[in-house]
């Protein structure tokens, strides 16, 4: 009785009594909910392009985060060791589309799957061999002081805003770059059918580079929001893992699904946790997020922005 | 025609199935628009018209893969068009497909049993033994898919994969899988696309024995106009889902609406 | 030379259906399963320990898998959670219930495994691939999360582990730590045996055809009359419960005590869905041959350097490991993406006519 109170009636008293509380937690979601996007978007535009379902995106962000910061420990400027850590993205691109994408060309997706988790492997472990696995801390300058809005009723961080910002200006152009420039254009035909952009002569593998080297600095830009946060570690990888439930609501190919799905699961989680994580004893957050994109694909199973697909025969 | 062709079993019989009014959009698109027919026991019955012009769309909502939003489909008294997909095969409704959907994984034998699939009953636990009942029960519908793989003439390739397969084999294979059903009504789209004339030789003596051996009904869907009057009953003309007209191949042949939508009219 | 069929005359469709048509295959295979459980008289414990019954374990949970995955096709990381729901009910069971027989328990445990794998395979009827795979890890995390928190699956046990508690089958040790390691194995290779021949009777039947014609076409497969959701529900039942039977035998036979850290994603889950990827897709002996080669690798990298004369700092090993490990999975999806099942038949075709192909 107590236990469905807690769930059904004080989460909404609260909510009713305490609207600041409410907005506060929505607003932090909904700066956590573009570090999400941000990862999310690493996988859309690999899916996109070579309809790869691609694990290693969170041993990216790890990878790439973990060179940045050892070039800074290494006496590195920032601005420098962004420039090289840039440099190491595109070489990694390179290198995956040699040693793995072009042999595994017209595999089905499952393998394909299956080659990136042993990339998350190799990257792992190769991130961590070269700098070292103890936690690390990154600053780059992004101010982090607390912030009042309605004189202190609600309260926010500048980190988290300058984050959301850095998000958006990522989105923005990148969606510039799909849908005005020769290259997106490209992409987006490899993305409905790889044989088909061959025969027009699209060059399948300069698609490949690009997209995984833009996925690399989508990864390096999240390495950096969410290092500066919470440190350069292990874990870091594992926010893929928070990336995936925001893919199955949005939809593993839509760019705005990615990033609204985004924002709602992290609203969603925090909103969560701060109402309901209590009567369920804390850190709901490992899963809540898959049981609210579960329920959502229950009801819409084309996702957020998928179009009903009418099959046939 | 093949003499077997006026043999007794192919007396056509009473309506076993009523379309009435037949309606289905997909978004603004109308691809059925009002189609009514009837389809009589043992009879073959070709559907053709243009491209787009509604014949798989018929055949979908025939067996229950698409629901039509407005009319009825009544097959044995029974009403078909809300019915589930997979409740067609159980009321003896069987199909092939326009692009071949084949069980790309599995030998020709296997794609044949799974036509018989659902004859076989025996008990989860008996299956796990492999032993006992399921054994028998195996051996028998393994017996009855040699006798269609032996109608057929597929012998040889029985334990092959259907995916290695060339393309007038594995129609064969669809038709062997929809006939280990032992269908009342067998639903054929496009049986002949795409092959040559041997091929296709073949393929309609197939065709008229399951007619004629086994009484089965017959709705095809055929685009070679040789073949579809020579061994149809009856023939329906569907365009831009309507229909245009129905009757004898030799009816069809002179109307003048279906030589318009065949060959293109100006309207002015 | 001695890899011929030719003479070995089926004369009834029996004989044609059987596991191996081939005599020599049978003969083959009946002399392994023989090898296997003479192993323990001249095995040191650490191998049987270490090696031999974690293979076992792993080799049940990947063929689960692969009735799941290579034969309905349907995706799954939800393994880890699976395995766990057979530990702790295992766990539950044997020590919540006065004399119940390990065995038994076992057995249950999987039916129980079987139960929640249903309700968590679901959302299959409404979604496919990937979205089906991302759900499934809510699963994943959610079971484990909830063995966590809540103190009545470890009996209340402040720790959070479960031991298992020993337990007898015919007057021997068979769980727990004073098991002989002879006793855990011996009943693990015969868990394995019996239920690889039952995998191997249901995939070459009707629910198998049922499964793989899902796996193929789930369209055509409906319109001839095969119900979708029941026969995806099945595999999920069935796979779930050989995950529970390994999970099991995973606490009881082979670690002893756990907690829910060793049924983790990275720990279970992906190697045993690499297990039968490498070992092949739709194959039950590519499953034992796919986590023979996941269990042994490791091992391997551990001592392979030393026994050449490298020898690499403990800090560094890991992380070679981790890097030598995926990239050898990568090699291996690049060079047989179809895996052991393939390169054996390959090598049968071979042997058919060696030592004169032509």
């Amino acid at each position: 009785m107590e236990f469905l109170h807690a769930i059904f009636v004080a989460p909404f008293v609260d909510m009713w009594t305490d609207p600041f509380f409410l907005a506060e937690l929505i607003l932090v979601g909904l700066s956590t909910g573009v570090m999400y996007s941000l990862v999310a978007l690493g996988f859309v535009l690999i899916f996109k392009a070579s309809g790869m379902f691609n694990f290693a995106q969170g041993a990216m962000v790890l990878f790439a985060a973990l060179t940045l910061v050892g070039l800074m420990e290494k006496g590195a400027p920032v601005w420098l060791a962004l420039i090289v850590t840039m440099g190491v993205m595109v070489a990694l691109s390179f290198a995956v589309e040699r040693c793995m994408l072009r042999y595994l060309v017209n595999q089905e997706g499952l393998i394909l799957f299956m080659a990136t988790i042993g990339l998350n492997f190799v990257l792992e472990g190769a991130g961590q061999l070269m700098w070292g696995s103890d936690v690390k801390r990154l600053d780059i300058g992004i101010p982090d002081r607390p912030m009042d809005i309605l004189d202190g009723k609600i309260l926010l961080n500048t980190f988290d805003v300058t984050a959301a910002v850095i998000g958006a200006i990522l989105v923005i152009s990148l969606a510039v770059f799909f849908q005005k420039t020769a290259m997106g254009r490209a992409l987006r035909a490899v993305a409905d059918d790889h044989q088909a952009a061959l025969s027009v002569g699209i060059p399948l593998k300069t698609i490949w580079i690009t997209v995984w080297t833009i996925a690399g600095i989508v990864a390096l830009v999240a390495g950096i929001v969410w290092g500066s946060k919470s440190g350069v570690q292990f874990s870091l990888a594992l926010i893929a893992l928070k990336a995936l439930p925001v893919l199955i609501l949005g939809g593993f190919t839509s760019v705005p699904g990615a990033i609204i799905g985004g924002l709602i699961i992290g609203v969603g989680e925090k909103v969560a946790e701060g109402y309901w994580g209590p009567a369920f004893g804390g850190a709901i957050e490992n899963w809540f997020a898959y049981i609210l994109a579960l329920a959502f694909l229950v009801f819409r199973p084309q996702g957020l922005f998928g179009e009903k697909i009418i099959e046939r025969v | 025609m093949p003499e077997g062709h006026t043999a007794q079993h192919r007396q056509v019989g009473d309506v076993i199935m009523k379309v009435e009014d037949v309606s289905l959009s997909f978004g603004g698109v109308r691809a059925l628009d009002n189609v009514s027919f009837d389809v009589r026991e043992h009879e073959i019955l070709a559907i053709i018209g243009p491209n787009g012009a509604g014949k798989s769309s018929m055949l979908n909502c025939i067996n229950g893969f698409y629901h039509p939003q407005e009319g009825s489909i009544y097959y044995k008294g029974n009403r078909r068009d809300t019915a589930k997909t997979f409740e067609a095969a159980e009321e003896g409704i069987a199909r092939t497909f326009q692009n071949i959907a084949l069980f790309k994984g599995m030998s020709t034998l296997d794609n044949i049993m799974t036509g018989r699939n659902l004859k076989m009953k025996k008990h989860l636990f008996w299956q796990a033994l492999y032993f006992g009942p399921a054994l028998k029960e195996e051996m028998e519908h393994r017996a009855k898919a040699e006798e269609v793989i032996d109608f057929l003439e597929i012998e040889a390739i029985r334990k092959t994969p259907v995916g290695r397969l060339p393309y007038g084999l594995q129609k064969r294979v669809e038709l062997g899988r929809a006939l280990a059903a032992e269908p009342d009504l067998l639903l054929l789209d496009e049986p002949m696309a795409g092959m040559n004339y041997e091929e296709k030789e073949d393929m309609v003596r197939y065709i008229l024995d399951v007619n004629d051996e086994f009484g089965t009904t017959i709705i095809l869907i055929e685009h070679d106009m040789s073949v579809v009057m020579d061994i149809s009953d009856r023939v329906i003309v569907l365009d831009y889902g309507k229909k245009l007209a129905e009757g004898t191949p030799d009816e069809v042949k002179g109307n003048q609406d279906v030589i318009d939508a065949y060959l293109g009219v100006s309207h002015d | 030379m001695f890899y011929r069929e030719a003479g070995q005359f089926k004369t009834s469709y029996q004989d044609d259906q059987a596991i191996f048509p081939i005599l020599q295959d049978k003969v083959a295979v009946l002399a392994l399963v023989a090898f296997a459980y003479v192993i323990p008289f001249f095995a040191n414990e650490y191998w049987l320990q270490a090696i031999l019954i974690q293979f076992l374990v792993f080799a049940l949970a990947a063929i689960g898998l692969n009735l799941l995955m290579g034969y309905a096709g349907q995706v799954s990381l939800g393994t880890g959670a699976f395995m766990a729901v057979g530990g702790y009910a295992c766990y539950k069971l044997t020590t919540n219930i006065e004399g119940m027989n390990v065995i038994v328990a076992i057995l249950l445990s999987g039916g129980i495994t079987a139960a929640v794998g249903i309700l968590f395979g679901l959302p299959s009827l409404r979604i496919k691939g990937f979205y089906l795979a991302v759900a499934t890890l809510a699963a994943q995390f959610f079971i484990l999360w909830l063995f966590n928190k809540v103190g009545w699956f470890v009996n209340d046990n402040p720790s959070g582990t479960v031991t298992a508690p020993p337990r007898e089958v015919f007057g021997v040790l068979v769980s727990g730590a004073q098991a002989t390691p002879e006793a855990r194995y011996w009943t693990c290779l015969t868990f394995l045996v019996i239920f690889a021949w039952i995998a191997t009777n249901l995939v070459r039947g009707r629910i198998g055809r049922s499964w793989m014609a899902i796996r193929d076409m789930d369209i055509a497969a409906e319109i001839i009359g095969i119900r979708p959701l029941r026969t995806k529900l099945t595999a999920f039942a069935i796979s779930s419960f050989y995950c529970g039977v390994a999970g099991a035998l995973m606490v009881f036979c082979w670690l002893g005590s756990v907690e829910t850290e060793a049924f983790d994603l990275f720990n279970v889950s992906f190697p045993v869905l690499f297990m039968i990827i490498i070992g092949g897709l739709g194959s039950i002996g590519g499953s034992i041959l796919g986590a023979a080669f996941i269990v042994l690798m490791p091992i391997f990298l551990v001592n392979f350097p030393p026994m050449i004369g490298i020898d690499i700092a403990t800090d560094f090993q890991k992380h070679i490991e981790e890097i030598i490990f995926g990239a050898l999975i990568i090699f291996f999806l690049i060079v047989e993406p179809e895996g052991f099942a393939r390169l054996w038949q390959i090598l049968r075709e071979k042997l058919r006519t060696w030592p004169f192909p032509y």
